[in-house]
């Protein structure tokens, strides 16, 4: 991984530093808490899944909040939706394994993304649970919130809104993934 | 006045002025202007007078006698749709080549004399190069029943072939040569044992291994030339193999050559040029009998041409339509047109590779095969036809079967960088191509 | 890791066209698509709203059926063309009846010939990805590919294996995709058949050719039958069906002779007791089960690939 350097907020290439690590810290505390208040007499049967490549990082940091602080442990999945998406091709789009923790008839499900765009994603996502089984109900849980969305979709839990131009690209960089630990708009040129 | 072969000469006189005159027949090789007149030649030789004639500016260009190609299909009568008189003698005459001699596998053969006089009468109506049908051997092609051979030679045949398929009754072969023997006419074989090749459709090798298409092995060609040199050594008959394609073959030739039985052979521009390679990914249009065969066979084509085993390069101009050949592999029609890349291809192959030199070649295309087949020309002395090819050896273009002459679109050589073409081209005085393009 | 993530061609024609990485992608993207199998809903929707036509010009049930559930289970629609009740049978060229199905905008053509070349041909004139399922000797791809993929299962790796391929070996497209397939992965291919069924010149092009059975096979991983048309010996090709079983049949005890724990293979239909004892068919080392169910995986990846392949294209401003 190539070494990264910030002059101030503005990095090279016009990127904006929007969350730092302590700020995806406390988003990550602050989505555990209030998924613990949304879903009281549920929390037996929660179980985040995480869309990769971010989200499944996502939901296992937000699993390990719930443990710490409100003693719930809810299983944790990972949830491939390429076979789902409505874009073959335009993107690096492999099929990866989906691994879910059993059985997801009746339980409460917390979809875990990184960023909320379009809305697409979550769409897929939704109609990969679904064949999956039948769960009692589908949240959804994002560090953040960009705008802009093509679909009838709201997250439940938002680590941060950030508003973005349409050009632009919004990075989120997590230890496990990327080495880093931010998220960084980049101004594109649309 | 009309010749047999439906051409009528030009009145008047023509002058090719300053061009490098080769012609083999008389040992002419240097520049000078050569006199044609009343569909003659008049004179070769330096400082010449037009005589109020046409004048041809042939500086830095090849004068020489017009070439002969003893191969060609022109698919008339019965597949106009592939190719007819006309435009297979446009064809012709594009190519440099001003004598065809027609093979007789046309819809339906040409087994009679009145089906030769049929070909030589549209031949004068329509054709613009001179047209020389070959008979077939057996009636109806069959390879059952002897074709009248008398007959046919008296309405015209220049040559006895049931070429697209060897004579595969032993018999009837022998029988065949021993009268064309009396006759004097040669005895064209295609040499494929059709038993042997059963449903082969390229050269057995490694190509049609990694392609999984049954293989024609050169022993095919190998068992019917090695039967057909002990039957016209046993007969006295002229042999003349056709598109030879084998290198044990040409070894068998060689040595039959040399033990003086009466044989002589041909070789095509594609078997020179191509090997099994060309076939590629399934490609039909290099599809052609015999195959095109491995490299070890290609280059003992070559090395044949040099020490004289092979006698004539002939095209095996052969042209069929997509309907032939855009369909399954072995499916496809066997052929390729050729009048129109003979000249360049053979250049190629044999005089720039140093194989031999020009009027080596101009003799295997003019002098040589008129020569073996009994035709007039082939050869600028005086008194003889005023056919004459006139050409570039260096000028650069690209095979366009778009713009072929023929029908035939139907080459593997599409795309390619070639050398050298035909700029004048003289038939009986009368000029049919002129700065390369037909007149 | 790959490095490559869609296939560059618009067509799967044959083994050789592929390089080593789009090989690896296939394999790969298969063994994830082999957990839809696995779903409660055993389809998923990648494919919806394409259309794939089988197009069989020679039966084969067990291929036929393997593309038609490869393609339900990614929801693209499928159509049968019975060439037997078709207008093929009315003289209507090749061209013609693939040009009709396109006029149909057909997405996919999965097409069984017996001329070799056949989809070759096809390919050249259509804008659909054509799909060869076996033409005439020349390749059968997607059986090369699903055999990969069950040693790569069986065995944990390809390279340094050797596989050993046992009978009609000129005439079949089964052992030609198999020796460029298992070559490119870095396996060593072994033919093996009596000479009339095997040619010499398969050395030429990367197979060790054997006419020894027990040479063949040791040290073999797998030993791969392949099925014996009994036509050969009509054609002179083998003196009686019952000498090439005498000499070639795999009996418990001639796969001994491999390595232990050697897989079994065959392409199917086998001829019990002709080519294989009906005891190694079953036999714990046997994987032709494997091989009918990864044949579902292998021709969902390529199905998705050449469909991701097409879209990448498109978007890149190519013709698709």
């Amino acid at each position: 991984m190539a070494p990264r350097f910030f002059c101030g907020l503005m990095g090279p290439q016009g990127a904006t530093q929007s969350l730092d690590a302590a700020g995806i810290d406390r988003a990550m505390v602050r989505i555990a808490h209030e998924i613990h208040e949304k879903n009281p007499g549920r929390l037996a049967d929660l179980v985040l899944i995480g869309i990769p490549k971010r989200g499944d990082t996502l939901a296992r940091r937000i699993a390990a909040v719930l443990a710490r602080d409100h003693a719930v442990v809810a299983p944790v999945g990972v949830l491939d939706i390429t076979m789902y998406r409505d874009d073959i091709g335009s993107r690096a789009s492999l099929p990866k394994p989906s691994d879910l923790p059993g059985s997801i008839d009746g339980k409460t499900i917390v979809l875990v993304d990184d960023v909320l765009y379009t809305g697409r994603s979550v769409r897929a996502a939704m109609d990969a649970l679904i064949d999956f089984g039948r769960p009692k109900a589908i949240q959804l849980a994002v560090l953040v919130d960009r705008g802009h969305r093509e679909l009838p979709i709201r997250a439940d839990y938002v680590g941060k809104n950030i508003p973005t131009a349409p050009g632009a690209n919004v990075k989120v960089e997590l230890k496990e993934d990327d080495g880093a630990e931010q998220v960084l708009v980049e101004e594109g040129n649309g | 006045m009309t010749s047999r072969d439906g051409r009528t000469t030009a009145p008047g006189s023509l002058l090719i002025r300053g061009g490098r005159v080769i012609d083999p027949a008389t040992g002419t090789d240097g520049v000078m202007d050569v006199l044609l007149s009343d569909g003659k030649v008049a004179k070769t030789g330096p400082g010449l007078d037009a005589g109020g004639g046409t004048i041809i500016e042939a500086k830095g260009l090849v004068v020489a006698p017009g070439f002969v190609d003893v191969h060609v299909h022109l698919r008339e009568p019965g597949e106009e749709g592939k190719e007819t008189i006309a435009t297979g003698t446009r064809a012709a005459a594009m190519g440099g080549v001003t004598t065809v001699v027609a093979m007789p596998n046309t819809v339906p053969p040409i087994d009679t004399p009145a089906m030769i006089a049929y070909v030589l009468s549209r031949a004068a109506q329509d054709g613009v190069v001179r047209v020389r049908p070959a008979g077939c051997i057996s009636h109806e092609r069959k390879g059952e029943v002897m074709a009248d051979l008398a007959g046919l030679k008296e309405a015209g045949a220049v040559a006895f072939s049931d070429d697209g398929n060897s004579v595969m009754n032993a018999l009837l072969a022998r029988r065949a040569m021993i009268n064309t023997r009396i006759l004097n006419v040669p005895y064209v074989e295609h040499a494929e044992d059709a038993s042997l090749v059963d449903a082969g459709v390229m050269h057995e090798g490694r190509v049609s291994l990694r392609l999984g298409l049954a293989g024609r092995s050169p022993l095919a060609e190998d068992l019917i030339v090695a039967r057909d040199l002990l039957l016209a050594e046993a007969t006295g008959a002229h042999l003349h193999v056709a598109h030879v394609s084998s290198r044990r073959s040409l070894e068998m030739i060689r040595e039959a050559k040399a033990r003086g039985v009466p044989v002589t052979c041909e070789a095509t521009p594609h078997h020179l040029v191509l090997t099994d390679e060309a076939v590629g990914e399934f490609d039909t249009s290099a599809k052609v009998l015999p195959p095109l065969r491995s490299e070890e066979h290609r280059l003992a084509l070559i090395a044949a041409v040099k020490d004289g085993t092979v006698d004539v390069i002939a095209s095996d101009h052969a042209p069929h339509g997509p309907l032939e050949k855009e369909v399954e592999f072995a499916q496809a029609a066997s052929g390729m047109v050729g009048l129109e890349t003979m000249l360049p291809l053979a250049l190629e192959v044999l005089v720039r590779s140093g194989a031999m030199d020009l009027p080596g070649l101009v003799r295997l295309l003019s002098s040589a095969p008129a020569r073996l087949f009994h035709l007039a020309g082939g050869t600028l002395a005086a008194g003889s036809p005023a056919d004459v090819t006139v050409f570039d050896p260096e000028l650069a273009w690209t095979v366009d079967p778009r713009a072929f002459s023929s029908k035939g679109r139907n080459t593997p050589f599409a795309g390619r960088k070639v050398r050298g073409r035909a700029v004048d081209v003289i038939v009986g005085g009368r000029i049919v191509v002129r700065d390369g393009g037909l007149v | 890791m790959t490095t490559v993530d869609s296939l560059s061609a618009k067509d799967l024609l044959g083994i050789e066209p592929l390089s080593r990485d789009e090989i690896q992608l296939i394999l790969d993207t298969a063994r994830t698509l082999s957990d839809v199998a696995k779903h409660p809903i055993k389809k998923v929707p990648a494919l919806r709203g394409r259309t794939m036509v089988n197009l069989f010009y020679e039966a084969s049930t067990r291929t036929r059926t393997s593309f038609e559930l490869a393609a339900v289970r990614l929801s693209a629609d499928v159509v049968n063309i019975n060439v037997q009740a078709s207008s093929v049978v009315k003289g209507e060229t090749l061209l013609d009846t693939a040009r009709t199905l396109e006029a149909m905008t057909v997405d996919f053509i999965v097409m069984r010939h017996g001329s070799s070349g056949a989809p070759h041909m096809l390919a050249r004139n259509l804008k659909a990805s054509v799909i060869n399922a076996g033409d005439g000797q020349h390749e059968h791809p997607t059986q090369a590919l699903l055999d990969l993929y069950t040693v790569r299962e069986k065995l944990g790796s390809i390279e340094g294996k050797t596989i050993t391929l046992i009978g009609d070996i000129q005439h079949s497209r089964v052992a030609r995709s198999d020796l460029i397939a298992f070559t490119k992965m870095g396996a060593k291919v072994r033919f093996c058949g009596p000479p009339t069924l095997l040619s010499a010149d398969f050395g030429a092009l990367g197979a060790e050719v054997h006419h020894d059975l027990k040479s063949a096979l040791t040290g073999a991983d797998v030993v791969y039958v392949l099925r014996l048309q009994f036509e050969r010996h009509r054609m002179g090709l083998m003196p009686s069906v019952k000498a090439y079983t005498q000499q070639y049949a795999i009996t418990s005890e001639r796969v001994k002779w491999a390595k232990p724990g050697a897989l079994v293979m065959h392409p199917g239909p086998m001829n019990r007791g002709v080519e294989i004892a009906p005891e190694v068919a079953d036999g714990p080392t046997s994987v032709i089960v494997d091989q009918v169910a990864n044949g579902i995986a292998v021709r969902m990846a390529v199905l998705y690939l050449l469909e991701a392949g097409r879209t990448k294209r498109a978007a890149a401003g190519g013709v698709s």
